[in-house]
């Protein structure tokens, strides 16, 4: 399946691009995820929530086409 | 109101919409990147009574930024230097300006006076305190936040919408997640992010458009793109379950301001420390030497400008109950670096009578 990957923020800077197409064999958010942390180990010691197409999910949910936004939180002000 | 007359030519705003701001109070915890904007539009639109909270003072390297304030304002507390400013802007509203630190002792009682929280913090153990608070009180929350070239605005606690606990339910761990004053931050950033906010907050009270409840808006100033996305209301926000945290909370933070006793030989080793005598003017013995001042506990509240901003400061009394409390009331006004001693009046004038001796 293709899923357009999104990093938001200091996410941004751990995998050097703002989005990127990942082009696997997966069904959940979580297999998405075991990808991305072998790519980028640093990814791991990030806080951030995921949106599949504009809404929050867990880990658990299933994949559908389009987009995973990886959305970290800002203390700035 | 021909001040106001732009926003009354408004089909959508009128002098109905205009009144209703003047009547509304709105508080904004943060004078800083944030802050500012927030206030001017705030203040300009015509908010009748607007609150700060900021226990921070202006820096030259704020300037960048933060748009109240001159190089005049340097050194300036935020929350006075932002006043003066405002009050120029608009002298037909109120302004309060509390210089001090948001705390869940305090944190209850402020919002209690206003109808809408704003959060322009810095950091995350405000904006959750602010975010508890605001449940706890029953107000909606304004909340925004940047990061380098991003920023997130979102609104929170609406209509018994989501929290920021429903997007993250708990704060990430400490130093993971930098501040402007580490990483930098592109200066006009917090000016749209903020502008953002207020434009939220005249909504609010005006009740037209689209409230961003629901949803977090993340905008990004070099690709100039923004994603807004759903947010579902989860057991985090649960009203029962963030009182019990908040109490649990302010019992700790009492706690790690236990007063600290310190004996007569130890506070005379001390050097450069304030001695103040809290007993009633007319008590005896005199304690004359140690340059010591005298601020009843029963004015001590009144008086906290004579207490010395940085020195250590050691409080005594007759006994060291009277001393025990006053550190406590002192803490209460954020005043650390106090010591309660342990021992009397009695018996440190004694102690100085022989250092004299010898």
């Amino acid at each position: 399946m293709q899923i357009t990957i999104k990093y938001f923020g200091m996410l941004a800077e751990v995998t050097n691009c703002q989005e990127e197409i990942l082009d696997e064999e997966v069904t959940t958010v979580l297999e998405v995820l075991d990808i991305l942390y072998d790519t980028y180990p640093l990814l791991k010691t990030k806080d951030f929530q995921i949106a599949q197409n504009q809404e929050m999910v867990t880990k658990e949910t299933l994949l559908t086409q389009g987009e995973l936004a990886l959305l970290p939180p800002f203390a700035g002000g | 109101m021909n001040r106001y007359n732009r926003h009354i030519i408004l089909p959508e705003i009128g002098e109905k919409g205009q009144q209703k701001l003047l009547n509304s109070k709105v508080l904004v915890v943060g004078a800083g990147g944030l802050g500012c904007p927030i206030l001017q539009y705030l203040c300009a639109a015509g908010i009748g009574t607007i609150g700060i909270v900021d226990d921070d003072v202006v820096d030259e390297s704020n300037l960048q930024r933060q748009v109240l304030y001159g190089s005049s304002s340097i050194g300036e507390l935020k929350v006075l230097a932002a006043k003066k400013r405002l009050e120029d802007l608009n002298n037909t509203i109120t302004i309060h300006a509390y210089a001090e630190k948001l705390t869940h002792t305090n944190a209850i009682d402020l919002f209690e006076k206003y109808d809408l929280i704003v959060d322009g913090t810095d950091n995350f153990a405000t904006r959750y305190l602010i975010n508890d608070a605001a449940i706890i009180t029953k107000k909606p929350l304004v909340y925004g936040a940047i990061y380098k070239f991003e920023g997130q605005v979102a609104v929170f606690n609406y209509n018994n919408g989501p929290s920021y606990r429903c997007l993250f339910p708990n704060p990430p761990k400490a130093d993971e997640v930098p501040n402007c004053s580490e990483v930098g931050v592109l200066g006009v950033l917090p000016g749209i992010i903020g502008t953002m906010q207020a434009n939220e907050v005249l909504k609010i009270v005006l009740g037209i458009g689209t409230v961003l409840s629901g949803k977090i808006l993340y905008y990004n100033a070099l690709t100039v793109q923004s994603t807004t996305i759903a947010i579902r209301k989860t057991e985090q926000t649960n009203y029962a379950k963030v009182v019990a945290q908040f109490q649990k909370q302010e019992t700790e933070f009492s706690c790690t301001t236990e007063v600290l006793q310190i004996t007569i030989s130890e506070a005379l080793q001390k050097q450069n420390v304030q001695f103040i005598d809290v007993r009633e003017v007319d008590e005896l013995p005199k304690v004359t030497a140690l340059n010591c001042i005298n601020i009843p506990l029963s004015q001590l509240e009144e008086q906290l400008n004579k207490i010395h901003p940085k020195k250590e400061k050691v409080l005594f009394c007759q006994s060291g109950i009277r001393s025990k409390k006053a550190v406590t009331l002192l803490h209460q006004h954020h005043i650390t670096n106090c010591y309660s001693l342990k021992e009397g009046a009695q018996s440190l004038q004694a102690e100085l009578n022989i250092t004299e001796t010898n």
